[in-house]
């Protein structure tokens, strides 16, 4: 079943197209992966499915709901989650507390001015599990600034898997990550693939090709190919551009 | 550098030390001010910028919104409440709630252009709109009374159901203002140690990521924004009480950026009584260096320099690190330690 269906997004910043024309068709219960050239637009089209930029055309639905143009909270809400590039955290408080505000639970509580957060057990478990799925559980507690560069790539995981998502959507998941780092990160994307339906932009194109169902790959804002990682192997634009060496 | 994020939420019980010691400074300083050599009216208008700077934290520290221009919901406060003795009727409960109206309705006017906004845009927003209210306050002369102000607004009668007494002296004033900023001291303790706060500190921290997780920012911006222009407001329709007038230089620009000063000179960045200590040292500065030489403003403006550089959470941030190098009990109090052990 398609879950998330984008039919010719386009977006302009000025007289610059940054997406000319974005399809893309993501079946439920599959890892698809976006790849491309620097500058080929694959973050601003993230950006675009997950609200931070309203497209100048095109359409996105998700579970029949059409999304293009929503804002982010309510994107959020449908249960379209997404991490960053560039690590987006809540780096004064704890690492839990990190995961406790992305809970759907607790989000449902935002206007609440009377109750006490920590008291909630159940909340502090709940988050406890989440943490535990990337492998954080005990420093649940650390402040997430004090936290190594890739335990902050996988809080940053944890964050989006919190709000108990249908997709997540990952930008760049290894980017700065060493091998030993890539190779966790890379169990733990096969682990989550069980549960979440999964779109991830990556450059690491060893690490694309092993997870992939499907992989579109995005230049010049347009999708050149969509393909499984087997077939573009033996696709020839693929092979023509700089992408094809990894390949 | 520690932030209000390290202080966790607290448990049901908002009687703590500090809070203890602040309602018994409360309580006690109409017997030991005089003695001291200070007067009674110091303890009001102390009580009444306590609960402006309060109000104001919750904007400042909490959510990270600099507003440069909060003196505007202050002096709204206190115009409305002399309005509203001077042309409807001599009430002080209807003065109060028509000083929290008004600066309600205005908050929510301004709240809904900067609440898209943040960082310097949001600062200059704020200054901008300050602009306009005290200009309009000057200007608008048939109301307001332009420079001159509003004069000769009474302290009324306190009627709490067949209970009236008169609160027009200092002595009894000071007691009602104390009651009403112990109120709103709890109902602010209690917010900002619910969801509500910490979602507020969310955004504080990183406002891209609060939105992705599915809150509605700007609607917690502005919600915020209001309530905090409420206090100001009620603080205002206070401090009318207390002047027994209102006029344009409460809402100057000079008077938010002192409230901006009182803040951060008291660490209401890292703690939800920073606004107290900041309160606290301007007034005692004012009036003891200030009863030494004219140009103590130099020498508060030197403070807040040299506090600015060495130690820019506060007076608070000072505290807490004192405390944290204290190496007995008080530690646990500080910090997500004590709360490993409950998870």
């Amino acid at each position: 079943m398609t879950l998330f269906k984008v039919e010719n997004i386009q977006k302009r910043f000025g007289s610059r197209v940054v997406l000319e024309n974005i399809s893309l068709s993501v079946e439920e219960g599959t890892v698809h992966g976006i790849m491309g050239p620097n500058g080929a637009g694959k973050t601003t089209c993230f950006h675009v499915l997950t609200g931070f930029y309203a497209p100048d055309a095109g359409r996105i639905t998700f579970e029949g709901h059409d999304i293009a143009g929503r804002k982010p909270h309510q994107i959020a809400r449908l249960g379209i989650s997404r991490s960053f590039q560039i690590m987006n955290l809540f780096d004064d408080t704890v690492v839990i507390e990190n995961v406790i505000l992305a809970l759907p639970e607790f989000r449902s509580r935002s206007f609440n001015v009377t109750q006490n957060v920590f008291d909630d057990t159940a909340l502090v478990d709940r988050a406890l599990e989440v943490l535990d799925q990337v492998g954080l559980a005990d420093r649940a507690w650390q402040k997430a600034a004090a936290l190594s560069y890739g335990n902050r790539r996988a809080l940053e995981i944890a964050v989006a898997l919190a709000a108990d998502p249908r997709i997540v959507f990952l930008d760049e998941p290894t980017s700065g990550l060493g091998a030993e780092a890539t190779r966790r990160l890379m169990d733990l994307i096969r682990s989550l693939r069980e549960t979440y339906t999964i779109v991830m932009i990556e450059h690491d194109m060893r690490f694309l090709f092993e997870l992939a169902d499907t992989i579109s790959v995005i230049h010049w804002g347009q999708v050149i190919a969509e393909d499984t990682p087997a077939a573009l192997r033996a696709n020839k634009w693929v092979a023509r551009s700089t992408l094809g060496d990894v390949a | 550098m520690i932030s209000l994020s390290d202080i966790p939420a607290r448990g049901g019980s908002p009687f703590t030390r500090s809070m203890g010691l602040f309602v018994l400074l409360l309580l006690t300083a109409p017997f030991w001010l005089e003695p001291i050599g200070l007067y009674q009216y110091l303890g009001m208008e102390i009580a009444i910028w306590i609960l402006f700077a309060l109000g104001f934290n919750l904007l400042f520290g909490y959510t990270g919104l600099h507003s440069f221009g909060h003196g505007a919901y202050l002096g709204i406060g206190a115009y409305a409440f002399g309005l509203f003795q001077q042309n409807i009727t001599i009430s002080l409960w209807g003065g109060l709630l028509a000083a929290i109206t008004a600066a309600t309705l205005a908050g929510a006017l301004v709240g809904a252009f900067v609440s898209h906004r943040r960082g310097i845009y949001f600062a200059l927003m704020t200054i901008a709109f300050g602009q306009v209210f005290w200009f309009a306050a000057i200007k608008l002369h048939s109301i307001t009374g332009g420079e001159d102000g509003l004069l000769g607004i009474p302290r009324p009668d306190l009627v709490f159901g067949p209970l009236k007494l008169d609160i027009s002296d200092n002595g009894a004033l000071y007691w009602f203002v104390t009651i009403v900023l112990l109120v709103a001291v709890l109902a602010l303790w209690r917010l900002v140690n619910a969801p509500f706060g910490r979602v507020l500190q969310a955004i504080r921290q990183n406002e891209t990521r609060a939105r992705f997780v599915g809150y509605n920012v700007w609607l917690i911006k502005w919600l915020t924004f209001v309530v905090s222009a409420a206090f100001a407001g009620l603080a205002g329709g206070l401090f009318a009480m207390a002047q027994e007038s209102a006029y344009p230089d409460v809402m100057s620009l000079h008077q938010s950026g002192l409230i901006v000063m009182m803040v951060l000179v008291g660490g209401g960045l890292v703690s939800f009584w920073g606004p107290v200590f900041g309160v606290l040292l301007y007034f005692i500065a004012r009036d003891i260096i200030g009863g030494l030489t004219e140009t103590w403003l130099l020498w508060f403006g030197l403070m807040f320099v040299i506090m600015v550089m060495v130690r820019p959470e506060g007076m608070a941030g000072l505290f807490h690190v004192l405390r944290a190098r204290l190496p007995l009990r008080s530690r646990k109090a500080v910090g997500p330690a004590a709360q490993a052990g409950r998870a």
